[in-house]
C-alpha cells in the first residue's frame, strides 16, 4: 500500500508545486471566478428580495463553472510533451495518478470556491439564517462530488475530440442528483427553514458509489488504446 | 569522448529478449502494424530504420505497453505480459516526457518514485550519466534540444532497465552531443542492454548497430548487419 | 430473418392498433379530466419501455467491459439509441397533456423531470460515442453507460424528494388507479415492447453490419500491398 500512496502524494505534490510555478493558471482562474460572480451579480440583482432565496443555486453553479475550466486544465498538463506516457510505461498503478489528480482538483476548486464565497456573501449580503457551519459538510461533500466525477470524466475526454466541450457534456447530467442536493442544502441553511439531512444522506450516497466506480474503471478507461 | 566500440559477436545469441508473432496493430481502418513475426536477441543494439508512417514508432510504442496489439503475440523478457514486464523497460519518445516547470533533478525525482526509487543517489547518477550536471536548477523547458533529450534518456535509465526503447533520440541534436550520446548506447550495450533505436539518422549508429532492422509499411524488410542500399527483400516477411 | 420480420412487424402492428383501440375507445372516460387523459396511454407504457432498453444498455455495457465482445457493444448502443427514442416520446407526451389540463407546457412534476435527466444522460453516452475514435468508443461508452445506469436512481430519488417538498402539478398520478386503466397501460405496454425490441432488432443488425464492414476494410487495408 505504501507505493501506491507514495505515488499518490508524490504526484499530488508534483501537481500542487507545478500549479504554484505557473501561477497564471491559478490568477487567470481567480479572475475568471470574480467574472463568474460579477456577471451573475447583474443577471440575478442581489438587492431584489428573491436573490437571497437563490443564492444557493447561484453560487454553486458559479462553482460548476469554475470547476470545469480547472478540471480541464488539470489533465492538459499531462499532455504537453508526452508526460503521460512517461507515467504509462512505469509500473505505477493508474488509481494512484486518479487519486491524486481527484485530490488535486479538489485543493485546486477549494481555493476557487473559498474565493468566491466571501464575494457572494459580499454582493448579496448573504447572512445564514440557519445553522452556518453546516455549510462545510455541504461544501465538502459536494465539491467532492463535482470534482470525483470531473475528474473521470476528464480523462476520459482527453481521448475524444472536442476535448474541453466534451467535459461539461459529460458531467452536467451525471451530477443533477448532487448540485440539487448541494442547492437545496445551501438555501435550506441560508433561510433556516428546513433541514438538510436528507440532503447531506444524499450526497454521502452519490459520493460513495460514484468514487468507488471511478476507482473501479478508471484503469479501463486509462488503457484504453 | 566515448570510445567506440564494433560490437563483435562471434556466437549465435542464445534464446530471444523480444518475440514478435505475427503482430498486427490498427488503428480503425490503417493498419500501422501487418504482421511482423521476428526474434531479437539480448544485450544487441537494433536500429530500426524506415520511412515515415512506416510503424516504427508503433512498434516500440507497443513493445512499451502503450499499445495494446490488434492481433498476434509479443513475448518479452519472457513474458507474454507486457505491462508487467514494465519494470525493467525504458522508453523515450520524440517529445521530451518531461514537465518543463520543474529542474531535471525534480523531473527525475519524481518519476524515479513511480518505480519505488527514493534514493537521490540513483536521479544524480542517471544524469551524470547522461553528461549533465544534477545541480542544474534551470527549468527542463529552457534547456537546448541537445539537453532535453538527454535528460529524456535520463528518464528512461532511472530503473536500469535490461531493454531501451528509443524513438529518435538523436532528432534536433546538435552533432557533438548526438554522438555522446551514441557512445552512452554503445556502453549500456556493452553492460548487457538490449537497445532498439528508431532513428532517420542511421549513419549515427552506423559503427555501433549490431543490427539494422528496416520496417516499410508495418513489416519487417530487410534486417542487417551492415547499412547498405537495401536490397529488394529476398526473404520479406 | 428476412422471413420472419414481416410476420412480426404485421402481428406488432396489430397489438399497436389493439392498444390504441384500447386506449381510445375501450378505456373508461376519467371523471375529472375527460377524455385528454388517454394520454396517458402512451405516457406511462413509453418511460417503462424506456427503462426497460436502458436496463439492457446498462447491463450490455457491463457484459462489453468483461468479455470485450463487440456484440455486446452494439446490443448496447441500440438499446439505447431505441430507449432514447420512447424517453422522447415521454417527454413530448407529458407537455401535450399537461397544457390543456394545466394550462402550461411543462410542469416540473418528478416523473417528468427525472425522465429529462435521464434523457440528458443517454444524449450525452450517445454524443460520447460519436466524438471518440472508433477504437476506443466501446470502452469508454461502457463507463459511461455504467456511470449513467448508476446515476438514475439517484436521480429520481433526489428528484421525488425535492418535489415532495415543493409540490408541482402532478403528471401521471393522481390518486388510485382503475383496474381497468392498468388492464390497459399493460397491453399499450406490451404492445411498445414488441414495436421497441423489433426496432430494435434492425439497428443490432445494423451495428453488426457496421462492424463487419469495419472489420473487413480494416483486413484490407492489411493485406494491401503498398508501392513496389
Amino acid at each position: 500500500m505504501s507505493f501506491r500512496s507514495g505515488i499518490t502524494r508524490a504526484t499530488l505534490a508534483k501537481d500542487i508545486r507545478l500549479e504554484w510555478r505557473s501561477k497564471d493558471a491559478i490568477n487567470s482562474m481567480l479572475f475568471f471566478a470574480l467574472l463568474v460572480v460579477v456577471i451573475f451579480s447583474f443577471s440575478f440583482d442581489p438587492t431584489a428580495e428573491d436573490s437571497r432565496r437563490i443564492a444557493g443555486g447561484l453560487i454553486w453553479v458559479a462553482f460548476l463553472f469554475a470547476a470545469v475550466v480547472a478540471l480541464n486544465q488539470t489533465w492538459a498538463r499531462e499532455l504537453r510533451n508526452q508526460v503521460l506516457d512517461a507515467y504509462r510505461v512505469s509500473p505505477a498503478p493508474p488509481n494512484s495518478l486518479f487519486v491524486a489528480k481527484a485530490l488535486g482538483n479538489f485543493i485546486f476548486v477549494g481555493v476557487l470556491e473559498g474565493f468566491m464565497t466571501p464575494l457572494f456573501a459580499v454582493f448579496y449580503n448573504l447572512r445564514p439564517l440557519g445553522p452556518g457551519w453546516e455549510l462545510i459538510p455541504v461544501a465538502l461533500l459536494g465539491t467532492w462530488a463535482l470534482v470525483v466525477n470531473g475528474t473521470f470524466f476528464a480523462a476520459m475526454s482527453l481521448r475524444t475530440r472536442s476535448r474541453e466541450i466534451m467535459l461539461p457534456l459529460l458531467l452536467f447530467p451525471i451530477s443533477i442528483p448532487a448540485l440539487l442536493a448541494m442547492v437545496r442544502a445551501t438555501s435550506a441553511i441560508l433561510s433556516g427553514e428546513e433541514s438538510i439531512g436528507f440532503w447531506i444522506a444524499l450526497l454521502v450516497a452519490y459520493d460513495v458509489v460514484f468514487t468507488m466506480a471511478s476507482l473501479f474503471l478508471f484503469e479501463t478507461v486509462f488503457e484504453a488504446e | 569522448m566515448f570510445p567506440v566500440i564494433v560490437s563483435e559477436l562471434s556466437s549465435p545469441p542464445p534464446s530471444a529478449i523480444v518475440a514478435l508473432s505475427n503482430l498486427v496493430k490498427q488503428f480503425g481502418r490503417f493498419a500501422a502494424l501487418r504482421g511482423i513475426t521476428a526474434e531479437f536477441a539480448p544485450g544487441r543494439l537494433y536500429a530500426l530504420l524506415g520511412d515515415n508512417g512506416a510503424g516504427k514508432t508503433t512498434l516500440l510504442r507497443t513493445l512499451a505497453g502503450l499499445t495494446r496489439p490488434t492481433r498476434g503475440a509479443i513475448s518479452l523478457l519472457g513474458t507474454t505480459d507486457v505491462r508487467a514486464a514494465c519494470r525493467e523497460v525504458g522508453y523515450m519518445a520524440h517529445p521530451s516526457m518531461l514537465y518543463d516547470e520543474m529542474s531535471g533533478m525534480e523531473n527525475l525525482r519524481y518519476f524515479a518514485r513511480l518505480y519505488g526509487i527514493e534514493d537521490d543517489a540513483v536521479c544524480s547518477e542517471v544524469i551524470r550519466a547522461v553528461k549533465l550536471d544534477p545541480s542544474l536548477e534551470r527549468s527542463v523547458g529552457q534547456y537546448s534540444q541537445g539537453m532535453r533529450q538527454r535528460m529524456s534518456l535520463a528518464r528512461a535509465l532511472l530503473n536500469d532497465p535490461k531493454i531501451l526503447l528509443l524513438d529518435e533520440p538523436f532528432s534536433n541534436v546538435d552533432l557533438g552531443s548526438a554522438r555522446d550520446m551514441v557512445g552512452l548506447l554503445a556502453e549500456m550495450r556493452n553492460a548487457g542492454k538490449t537497445l532498439f533505436v528508431v532513428t532517420h539518422q542511421a549513419a549515427l549508429l552506423e559503427k555501433v548497430a549490431d543490427e539494422f532492422v528496416w520496417i516499410e509499411a508495418g513489416k519487417i524488410v530487410a534486417r542487417g548487419r551492415e547499412l547498405e542500399p537495401r536490397q529488394p527483400p529476398a526473404e520479406a516477411e | 430473418m428476412k422471413r420472419v420480420f414481416p410476420i412480426l412487424a404485421v402481428g406488432t402492428a396489430a397489438f399497436l392498433g389493439y392498444g390504441f383501440y384500447e386506449a381510445l375507445w375501450v378505456a373508461p372516460t376519467d371523471q375529472l379530466q375527460g377524455d385528454v387523459y388517454r394520454i396517458i396511454y402512451y405516457h406511462v407504457p413509453s418511460a417503462w419501455t424506456a427503462f426497460v432498453f436502458f436496463a439492457v444498455n446498462f447491463v450490455a455495457s457491463i457484459v462489453y467491459l468483461v468479455r470485450r465482445n463487440l456484440k455486446a457493444d452494439a446490443v448496447a448502443v441500440s438499446a439505447a439509441e431505441v430507449g432514447l427514442v420512447f424517453c422522447s416520446v415521454v417527454l413530448v407526451t407529458g407537455p401535450i397533456w399537461a397544457r390543456p389540463v394545466w394550462g402550461i407546457w411543462w410542469t416540473w412534476d418528478w416523473r417528468l423531470t427525472s425522465t429529462l435527466v435521464m434523457w440528458l444522460i443517454y444524449i450525452s453516452y450517445l454524443v460520447l460515442r460519436r466524438f471518440s475514435s472508433s477504437g476506443q468508443t466501446p470502452v469508454l461508452a461502457a463507463a459511461l453507460a455504467i456511470f449513467g445506469g448508476l446515476d438514475i436512481p439517484l436521480v429520481y430519488f433526489s428528484i421525488w424528494f425535492f418535489r415532495t417538498q415543493h409540490p408541482q402539478p402532478v403528471v401521471g398520478d393522481g390518486g388510485s388507479i382503475d383496474p381497468s386503466m392498468f388492464q390497459v397501460w399493460l397491453i399499450n405496454w406490451g404492445a411498445f415492447l414488441c414495436f421497441g425490441a423489433l426496432v430494435f432488432w434492425l439497428r443490432y443488425r445494423q451495428a453488426l453490419r457496421l462492424q463487419e464492414i469495419e472489420e473487413a476494410e480494416a483486413l484490407e487495408s492489411l493485406l494491401e500491398v503498398r508501392g513496389a
